[in-house]
């Protein structure tokens, strides 16, 4: 037999296709690779500038006025705990029950409506956001903690509404079946069955949900305004990392601005870690998936 | 020949989706511990007819629905029944196994039980009563906190009869329970079908005519959703009263 007689060897248009596809390949790698530099190059800048800030006064110590040196932000970290907190303990819920509307009653009219609705919510300026709860309840009652987490609430629910109601809708209809068909009344399918089976991922939406309020400024610069002492009433203004940032940045003093810098680090590890700790989370829950009710089995 | 007592008894049933009737004035008597078999090509109406033994026909949008089924003589669609409270007495075996995720083997078994509000102390006994019953307990006995999930086909099918029996429902709908098993399994399911019958009765919805013959004690077969004849198995594979019957089982169309 002759050598040849080869059918398996490239044509032109062969090697071009293959060509093609390299070439295409590499540019989505370099885009990507890209993309992920500056994110890279923020977390190392703010870490730069940051650490030598971060010392136990940061995080133990009031702020205190230019020149005399020293200081921390205290008052701002507890600030950011009380209102983001306040936000969550409302929205986590009452996002995850619009969540469940949504998806579990997608065809009713109601859940069309304020489906479109929340996308608006999502889409709207964070800035915009302040400026309603400003005029809804600043102008009325002044700036305070109730204010603030209202502006981060209204930010936080359309996201984990969204957020959950995508998860759910993952489950497929024959589950549901399956639980109503065991004479299992709806709401107890939804709660017992379909919740616990996607737990995990709804604790990544509300944990990404809690990074996103985290780390905002505008609503709360009309909202709960920054105060340079703890927090005694939550009625108050109250001072929160962001905004701290925000305004010590721009004071100009160099001892102000390291604090600004050490803020920033904190907050971006904060929001990294949050992101670690739900995927750390969600590793080891995979692995070992035990049911809930078979601890009753001793 | 002796009387057998009617369980279910279906009176002028009839269903549609969006006002596209799919059943038509249907009768039918389901006499108590025997295996009735619903045969009939796709698309005439045999699961939403078994849907709407346990009202889950409902669940599904654009559904409406006519006329009486009586289940030990109450009428199951009655404005004061609750549809939860029929479907425990009437279990359901879908098609595909379907057990439900995340849940470990016992907890498949026990969840429909838990939330009836039954005592931790018998729990566990009435779990390995039904996976008994299923034919499945001494493959699982051993890893029953692993997930349903991880179970074979066959197994998780009959995971799903170990859910539903435990509930100790009066009627079991099989809605093509083998059709996505291999031979084995296939066969296994059809012997736990026949001991079933001791206890529950079944309606199976089968496109396998040698599966409705081998398990089944009578025949109903469907066409365009109408009830074209209905009698013992025995008659209905070798001497059918209905020409229509007669073309199904011989596969002249379907």
């Amino acid at each position: 037999m002759k050598a040849k007689q080869v059918i398996w060897s490239y044509s032109l248009g062969d090697r071009w296709r293959k060509w093609l596809n390299f070439f295409m390949l590499s540019c989505l790698f370099l885009l990507s690779v890209i993309a992920a530099v500056p994110f890279l190059f923020i977390i190392y800048y703010v870490f730069d500038k940051g650490v030598s800030a971060i010392n136990w006064d940061f995080f133990t110590q009031l702020p205190k006025p230019p020149g005399e040196g020293g200081g921390g932000m205290s008052n701002a970290l507890i600030g950011s705990a009380v209102v983001v907190g306040m936000a969550s303990v409302v929205g986590i819920p009452w996002g995850m029950g619009m969540g469940v509307y949504l998806s579990e009653y997608k065809s009713t009219k109601t859940a069309k409506i304020l489906r479109f609705v929340i996308d608006l919510l999502i889409s709207a300026p964070s800035i915009v956001v302040g400026i309603f709860i400003y005029g809804l309840i600043v102008i009325r009652y002044g700036f305070s903690s109730y204010a603030g987490a209202a502006a981060l609430l209204l930010i936080m629910l359309p996201v984990v509404a969204r957020g959950t109601e995508e998860i759910l809708k993952m489950i497929p209809n024959h589950i549901r079946e399956a639980g109503l068909a065991l004479g299992i009344p709806r709401w107890k399918v939804i709660t017992r069955i379909l919740i616990p089976s996607v737990l995990s991922m709804c604790v990544t939406v509300i944990m990404l949900a809690i990074a996103r309020i985290a780390g905002e400024t505008a609503p709360l610069l009309f909202t709960s305004l920054g105060n340079q002492y703890h927090i005694r009433s939550l009625s108050e203004p109250i001072a929160t990392l962001p905004v701290q940032i925000y305004e010590f940045a721009n004071t100009g003093f160099e001892q102000m601005e390291q604090q600004a810098w050490a803020g920033a680090m904190v907050l971006v590890f904060f929001v990294f870690f949050i992101n670690f700790f739900t995927r750390l989370f969600l590793f080891f829950r995979k692995k070992d998936r035990v049911g809930f009710y078979s601890k009753m089995r001793k | 020949m002796k009387e057998t007592k009617t369980l279910v008894k279906i009176q002028d049933l009839s269903a549609s989706f969006f006002s596209i009737p799919v059943l038509k004035n249907i009768d039918l008597e389901i006499p108590i511990h025997k295996v009735v078999a619903l045969i009939g090509p796709s698309g005439c109406g045999k699961s939403t007819f078994l849907r709407c033994l346990n009202r889950m026909h409902e669940e599904v949008s654009g559904a409406g629905i006519q006329g009486q089924v009586f289940l030990e003589g109450q009428n199951i669609y009655a404005p004061y029944i609750d549809p939860v409270l029929v479907r425990r007495k009437v279990g359901m075996v879908f098609q595909k196994p379907n057990p439900f995720p995340g849940l470990s083997i016992f907890d498949n078994v026990a969840v429909g039980l838990k939330l009836m509000g039954v005592k931790r102390k018998v729990l566990f006994e009435r779990v390995e009563n039904s996976l008994k019953q299923a034919a499945l307990w001494d493959e699982v006995k051993d890893i029953l906190k692993r997930q349903g999930t991880s179970l074979s086909g066959g197994q998780q099918q009959r995971l799903c009869i170990a859910r539903t029996l435990a509930i100790n429902p009066s009627v079991v709908l099989m809605d093509e329970p083998t059709s996505a098993l291999d031979p084995i399994s296939t066969a296994r399911i059809e012997g736990l079908i026949r001991e079933l019958k001791e206890k529950v009765t079944v309606i199976i919805v089968t496109h396998n005519m040698q599966q409705a013959s081998r398990v089944s004690d009578k025949t109903a077969f469907l066409l365009s959703g109408e009830l074209i004849e209905y009698g013992k198995t025995s008659q209905i594979f070798t001497n059918p009263s209905k020409g229509k019957t007669e073309s199904y089982i011989t596969g002249r169309f379907g």
